[in-house]
C-alpha cells in the first residue's frame, strides 16, 4: 500500500550498495568511496515522503510532501518541499501555478498560530488561551441556545430549532472533519448551517 | 461529475461553457488535450471572454453573460428541427413519450400556477397523467399533443438562430456552427462532454443552465457513456464532500433532507418519501430511503434512537422556510436576529455579494468565531483599512474569537474530487504554533456543551447529551474512527431468516455496502452513499493501485468512488435496450446474457434484465427527465430569464424581471440597477485567474508576485469611448459599492451586438482584499448583487451592471 516506503528502502539499500559493494568489487574501493561521500544524498533518503492531495480545486492532484522529521513516528516534521505525484492517474505529476506554490501556503506568514480575541469596541486582537477561548464560546452558545431555542412553533408542532446561532462550514476540510462538524452542529438544533458549495 | 477527469480522454467533443478549465482546472484540462491529441476530439468554448480555454479551442463563440439558456434552448430547437437526436436512446431512456397533465401550460415566460405576490408557483399541473394502473401514461408513438416531446418542441420553437443572436449577442453563424458540432454527437458512436463550473451556477437561474445542457446530453444519448456526461468541475478541494455529508441547512448526509414543520411526525415525513415506481419493474432506489435515514439516526444517536421514539425524529430541527442559506443568514444578521456566527475556513466578507451589507450584518453579532489556518478579512471586518475597509472599531461591539487551525498538509483524511473519488491523504508536517485540527475544536465545543447540559440542564439537552461520541480519545476523535462511522457498521446481529444459526450481519463489523443497510435499527451509517469506503477489508480510500485494464480511464483500484466505487454513474445507459454497448470501441458495461459486467461497477442490479429495468434507477420512472415535473421551483423546462441587473429587457417575456421565483429581500431589490440602466450601462462578470485561488493565495509570496494587483479587463472599444488608458486607474461602481482598479485593455473582451445595440463587458477578477502578501485591493463582491438562484441560492456573481470611469486611483 505505502509505495513511497518501499521506494525509500530501495534507494537506501541501493545507495549503500553502490559505495560498498558493486564498485568496490571492481577494485576502485577507496577512490569511489571518497567520490560517493562528496555526492549529496538523495532527497528521498534525507526526508520523509508523504502522499497528499492539493488543497485548491477539485481536480485533486496527487502531491508528494517532503519533510525533515517523520510525523508518523511522532517526530516534529518540517515540510521542505512539495511536488506532483507522478503515479497519480489524474495529474501524472503535473501541478498548476497554484499547486506548484503549495509550500508557500503551508509556510505563509499569514498562518494563524495562537487563539486571539478582539473585544467589543477594541481596535486590536489580543492573545487568549485555548482553554479560555473554548470556554467562552461554549458558554456563549449555551446561553444563546437556552434563551432562543424554539421547542414548538405557533401551532404546537415540535420543531426543536435554534435560529440565533449559525455555522458556516468549510470547503477544503476532510470528510472526517465534516462529519465531526455535522454531528456537533446538528445535535444543537442549528438550522443556519451552510458550506461553500455556492461560491 | 457523472464521469471522471481521466474519462475525458474518451470524448469526441468537449464543450466548455460556464467554465474555464484551462485556467481554473489546468491539470484536469490535460485530459481535453489528451482527447484532442489521441482521438482527434474537438474543443468548443462559448464564453463572454476569449479565455485561455478559448485560445486552444477548435471553435470559439462569444456570448453575453446570463443568456446561456437562450443559447442552449436554441440548440435543442436546432436538434429537433434537423432531427439530430439519438432516438433509440431517447425513446428508451427518457420521458420523451410521457403524457403531461391537462391544464399544464406556458405563456409569456411563465408556466401555469404563478403567484406574483408569493414569487412562487403552484406546481400541481407540472406532472404526468397517471393511468388507472397507477403508472404514468406513455405514448411511445409521440403523437399525443401533450407528450413531453411535443411540449418541448413547442417550448423551444421561439429560440430560432435569429432569436438566439438577438438575445445572446452570439452571431448567428457562430451559433449554428456550435449547434452543428454538437448535433454530430447524436450518433451512437460519437460522444460529447460538457465541462462547466461556476460560470453556470452563479446566476439567478443557475440550476436551469445546467439542466438545459443535461437535456441536450440526453437528446444526444451522452449520459452514462464513456467520454460523455455532465461534468461539474467544482471549485474547492472538498466542496463535493462537504455537500455529500450534508453541511447545508436542509440536508442530512447522502442527500436525505431535514424535515419541515409541515411534517410533524415520522410518518408524515416518510409519507412524501415513499418513491413508489411510476412505471412497471423500476428500481426507484429511493424506496430505500427509510433504511438510509434510520441508519443515519443510529449513527448520530445510537441507543437513544429507537423504534419507540421514531428513531429520535424529534432530535432533528424542523425547517419553517426552504433553507437558512448564507444569504438568508446575513439578511437575518443585518436585521439583528442572529447573535453568534461561526466561520470555519470561510471568508464570507470576501466570498459573498454586497460587501457593505455583509460588514453591517457582522457588526450586529454578539460573537463571531473564526476557525481558519489563515488571516481573513472576515476576522478583521471591524478594522479600518481606509477605502479598502471603512470601519470605526469603537462603534462595533461584536466580539471576535479567532482560532488557528491546521491545513491540508497537517492532517489525515479524505477529500472528494469532482469525479466523486474519495482520496485519503496523510499528514506531513507539524502544525505551526498552537494550531489545532477542526476536529479537536468541534470535540471541545461538544464536550463542554454536554457537560454544562448534564450539570445545569437547559433547553432540550437530549440530542446533545445523547450524541454518539464513543471515540478512543473523546477530546480528539481520529479521522479513521470518523471515516468508519461514515461508512457504517452493524449495530446488532442480523440472523438469516431461513437459518437462524447463521448471521447475515455481525454486530461491530463495518458494512460492506449500503445494500445491507436496514430500517430496523440494526445498522448505523453516517453517510450511506459512502458505504464501502472503509470496510472490514480496510480503508478503501487509501488504495493507490493505478492499474487500468484496457486503458478505459476507470482506475477502479485507485481510492474509492461513491456510490459503490462506480466511476461513471447511469452507466447502464452506455448500452442499448438489449444491453449491447452503443459503441464497441468504448465499451463500459454490458449484459452477458445473465448479468451485467464490464469495466465499471454496474449502476443497476447485476441481474436486472435490460429490457425491463431503466438505467435511471434513482427516478421512480426508471428513465431520465426532459420534463422535470415539479422538481424545480422555476419550471419543468428551462426558460430564458435575464439577470436581475440586465442591459436589456427580456425579449421573449418583456414583463418578467430576472427569474420570476428567485427570492429577493426587500432592501436588496432597492439596490438593483434598473433594466437597461443609463446609470449603470455595462455588463459585468467576475472570475478567477489561473495564478490565484479565491482569497487564499494572496497570502502566498509566489502567487502574489505572479499576480500582485487588482485589475479589471475591458475592451479596446470601451477604453476608447471612456478615454481609459491601459494600466491606468479606473473607478468601477455598481448600485452597491465602488472599487478602484488598474485597467487592463484587451482584445480578449469585445462588445457584443445585442438586438441591435452594443453591450460592453467589464471583467472583474476576484482575488484581492485588505490582508495578505499581495497589494491591498478590492474584492469583486463590493459590486455584486445580493440575490441567489431560485432553487439553491447560489449568488448571481456572473452577471450584473456597473459603470466605469478613468480615475487617479485610491486615496488610502
Amino acid at each position: 500500500m505505502n509505495m513511497e516506503l518501499s521506494r525509500r528502502q530501495f534507494l537506501k539499500t541501493a545507495g549503500a550498495g553502490v559505495a560498498g559493494t558493486t564498485l568496490g568489487a571492481l577494485g576502485f574501493g577507496p577512490i569511489e568511496e571518497a567520490l560517493a561521500s562528496t555526492i549529496k544524498p538523495f532527497r528521498l533518503v534525507n526526508t520523509t515522503e508523504v502522499r497528499n492531495t492539493c488543497t485548491y480545486c477539485s481536480v485533486a492532484c496527487g502531491i508528494l510532501i517532503f519533510s525533515k522529521g517523520n510525523l508518523a513516528k511522532g517526530e516534529k516534521a518540517d515540510i521542505t518541499h512539495i511536488e506532483g505525484d507522478t503515479d497519480h492517474p489524474t495529474n501524472r505529476g503535473t501541478l498548476c501555478p497554484k499547486g506548484a506554490a503549495l509550500l508557500d501556503i503551508v509556510k505563509s506568514e499569514q498562518r494563524l498560530k495562537q487563539p486571539m480575541i478582539r473585544r467589543a469596541g477594541s481596535d486590536k486582537f489580543e492573545k487568549i488561551s485555548w482553554g479560555e477561548a473554548l470556554d467562552k464560546i461554549a458558554k456563549a452558545m449555551k446561553a444563546d441556545r437556552d434563551a432562543n431555542f424554539i421547542a414548538k412553533n405557533q401551532d404546537g408542532v415540535t420543531v426543536n430549532r435554534w435560529l440565533t446561532t449559525g455555522f458556516l462550514a468549510a470547503s477544503a476540510t476532510t470528510n472526517e472533519t465534516a462529519f465531526a462538524t455535522y454531528k456537533v452542529v446538528r445535535s444543537t438544533g442549528i438550522l443556519t448551517f451552510d458550506n461553500q458549495a455556492r461560491v | 461529475m457523472t464521469n471522471s477527469w481521466t474519462d475525458i480522454k474518451n470524448t469526441d467533443l468537449v464543450v466548455i461553457m460556464g467554465g474555464n478549465a484551462a485556467e481554473a482546472h489546468p491539470c484536469g484540462f490535460k485530459w481535453v488535450t489528451e482527447a484532442k491529441a489521441t482521438r482527434g476530439a474537438k474543443l468548443v468554448v462559448v464564453d463572454p471572454r476569449f479565455t485561455r480555454s478559448a485560445a486552444v479551442a477548435d471553435y470559439y463563440a462569444p456570448i453575453r453573460q446570463g443568456t446561456d439558456i437562450a443559447f442552449l434552448l436554441g440548440v435543442i430547437n436546432y436538434l429537433i428541427q434537423n432531427d439530430k437526436i439519438q432516438w433509440d436512446y431517447v425513446k428508451a431512456f427518457t420521458n420523451v413519450g410521457y403524457i403531461v397533465k391537462e391544464g399544464f401550460g406556458y405563456q409569456d415566460g411563465l408556466f401555469t400556477g404563478y403567484d406574483e405576490m408569493k414569487r412562487d408557483y403552484n406546481r400541481s399541473t407540472w406532472d404526468y397523467e397517471i393511468g388507472p394502473d397507477g403508472y404514468a401514461v406513455v405514448d411511445a408513438t409521440l403523437q399525443h399533443p401533450r407528450c413531453v416531446f411535443n411540449l418541448l418542441k413547442q417550448h423551444v420553437s421561439v429560440y430560432t438562430p435569429e432569436m438566439v443572436e438577438r438575445i445572446t449577442g452570439t452571431p448567428k453563424d457562430k451559433f449554428l456552427k456550435v449547434a452543428s458540432m454538437m448535433a454530430e454527437c447524436s450518433s451512437p458512436t460519437k460522444t460529447m462532454t460538457s465541462m462547466y463550473a461556476l460560470g453556470w451556477t452563479q446566476h439567478s437561474k443557475g440550476s436551469q443552465n445546467i439542466r438545459c445542457m443535461a437535456m441536450i446530453q440526453l437528446l444526444l444519448g451522452n449520459i452514462g457513456v464513456r467520454g460523455g456526461g455532465m461534468n461539474a468541475l467544482r471549485g474547492h478541494s472538498n466542496i463535493q464532500g462537504l455537500t455529500d455529508i450534508g453541511l447545508m441547512s436542509n440536508l442530512i448526509p447522502g442527500y436525505l433532507t431535514i424535515p419541515t414543520e409541515k411534517e410533524p411526525d415520522f410518518n408524515a415525513y416518510m409519507s412524501t418519501r415513499g418513491f413508489k415506481p411510476l412505471r412497471p419493474n423500476q428500481m426507484s432506489y429511493w424506496q430505500n430511503y427509510k433504511k438510509f435515514f434510520v441508519s443515519f439516526q443510529k449513527a448520530m444517536w445510537g441507543a437513544s434512537a429507537t423504534a419507540d421514539n421514531n428513531w429520535a425524529y424529534d432530535y432533528l430541527p424542523k425547517l419553517d422556510v426552504p433553507s437558512y442559506d448564507i444569504l438568508r443568514a446575513f439578511e437575518l444578521m443585518k436585521q439583528g436576529k442572529m447573535n453568534i456566527y461561526f466561520c470555519q475556513g470561510f471568508n464570507p466578507l470576501q466570498a459573498f455579494p454586497n460587501k457593505a451589507k455583509l460588514a453591517e450584518a457582522l457588526g450586529k453579532l454578539k460573537l463571531l468565531v473564526i476557525m481558519d489556518p489563515l488571516e481573513t478579512e472576515t476576522a478583521r471586518f471591524w478594522e479600518n483599512h481606509g477605502v479598502y475597509n471603512q470601519a470605526d472599531p469603537s462603534k462595533i461591539q461584536t466580539e471576535v474569537i479567532q482560532l488557528p487551525t491546521t491545513c491540508f498538509a497537517e492532517d489525515n483524511g479524505s477529500l472528494v474530487n469532482s469525479g466523486r473519488w474519495l482520496q485519503w491523504h496523510w499528514a506531513a508536517g507539524t502544525p505551526p504554533g498552537e494550531a489545532k485540527t477542526d476536529i479537536y475544536i468541534m470535540a471541545q465545543l461538544h464536550l463542554r456543551l454536554k457537560e454544562m447540559y448534564k450539570k445545569d440542564g437547559g433547553a432540550f439537552p437530549d440530542p446533545i447529551v445523547n450524541l454518539t461520541w464513543n471515540y478512543k480519545d473523546p477530546h480528539e476523535p481520529s479521522p479513521d474512527e470518523l471515516a468508519k462511522e461514515l461508512n457504517g457498521y452493524v449495530v446488532s446481529d442480523v440472523l438469516d431468516p431461513n437459518d437462524p444459526t447463521k448471521k447475515v450481519l455481525e454486530a461491530g463489523k463495518q458494512v460492506p455496502t449500503f445494500g445491507v443497510l436496514r430500517d430496523d435499527g440494526s445498522t448505523a451509517a453516517g453517510c450511506w452513499i459512502y458505504s464501502g469506503c472503509y470496510t472490514e477489508a480496510g480503508n478503501m480510500m487509501a488504495r493507490r493501485d493505478n492499474s487500468d485494464p484496457d486503458d478505459t480511464g476507470a482506475y477502479l483500484k485507485w481510492s474509492f468512488a461513491w456510490p459503490a466505487n462506480r466511476r461513471i454513474i447511469y452507466n447502464r445507459a452506455s448500452c442499448n435496450i438489449d444491453g449491447k454497448p452503443w459503441d464497441d470501441t468504448r465499451k463500459l458495461i454490458w449484459w452477458d446474457g445473465a448479468k451485467w459486467t464490464g469495466y465499471d461497477v454496474p449502476d443497476i442490479a447485476p441481474t436486472a434484465k435490460p429490457q425491463d429495468v431503466g438505467p435511471f434507477i434513482m427516478n421512480p420512472e426508471g428513465v431520465s427527465r426532459l420534463f422535470t415535473r415539479g422538481m424545480m421551483r422555476d419550471g419543468p423546462f428551462p426558460v430564458h430569464y435575464e439577470p436581475f441587473e440586465s442591459p436589456v429587457a427580456n425579449l421573449i417575456a418583456p414583463k418578467v424581471r430576472g427569474n420570476p421565483v428567485a427570492r429577493v429581500f426587500k432592501d436588496d431589490f432597492a439596490q438593483f440597477a434598473d433594466v437597461a440602466s443609463k446609470e449603470f450601462p455595462y455588463a459585468a462578470t467576475s472570475y478567477r485567474l489561473t495564478e490565484h485561488f479565491h482569497y487564499w493565495t494572496k497570502n502566498n509570496h509566489v502567487n502574489s508576485v505572479l499576480q500582485p494587483e487588482f485589475f479589471v479587463e475591458i475592451s479596446e472599444q470601451l477604453a476608447k469611448e471612456k478615454s481609459i488608458q491601459n494600466a491606468g486607474w479606473v473607478r468601477v461602481w455598481s448600485k452597491r459599492g465602488s472599487v478602484f482598479a488598474k485597467a487592463y485593455v484587451t482584445k480578449r473582451i469585445r462588445p457584443l451586438m445585442v438586438d441591435g445595440k452594443p453591450v460592453h463587458i467589464v471583467g472583474i477578477p476576484i482575488h484581492w482584499g485588505f490582508v495578505g502578501a499581495a497589494k491591498k485591493g478590492f474584492p469583486a463582491n463590493v459590486l455584486t448583487p445580493f440575490v441567489g438562484d431560485a432553487n439553491i441560492e447560489t449568488p448571481e456573481f456572473k452577471a450584473f451592471l456597473v459603470n466605469i470611469e478613468p480615475s487617479t486611483g485610491p486615496v488610502a
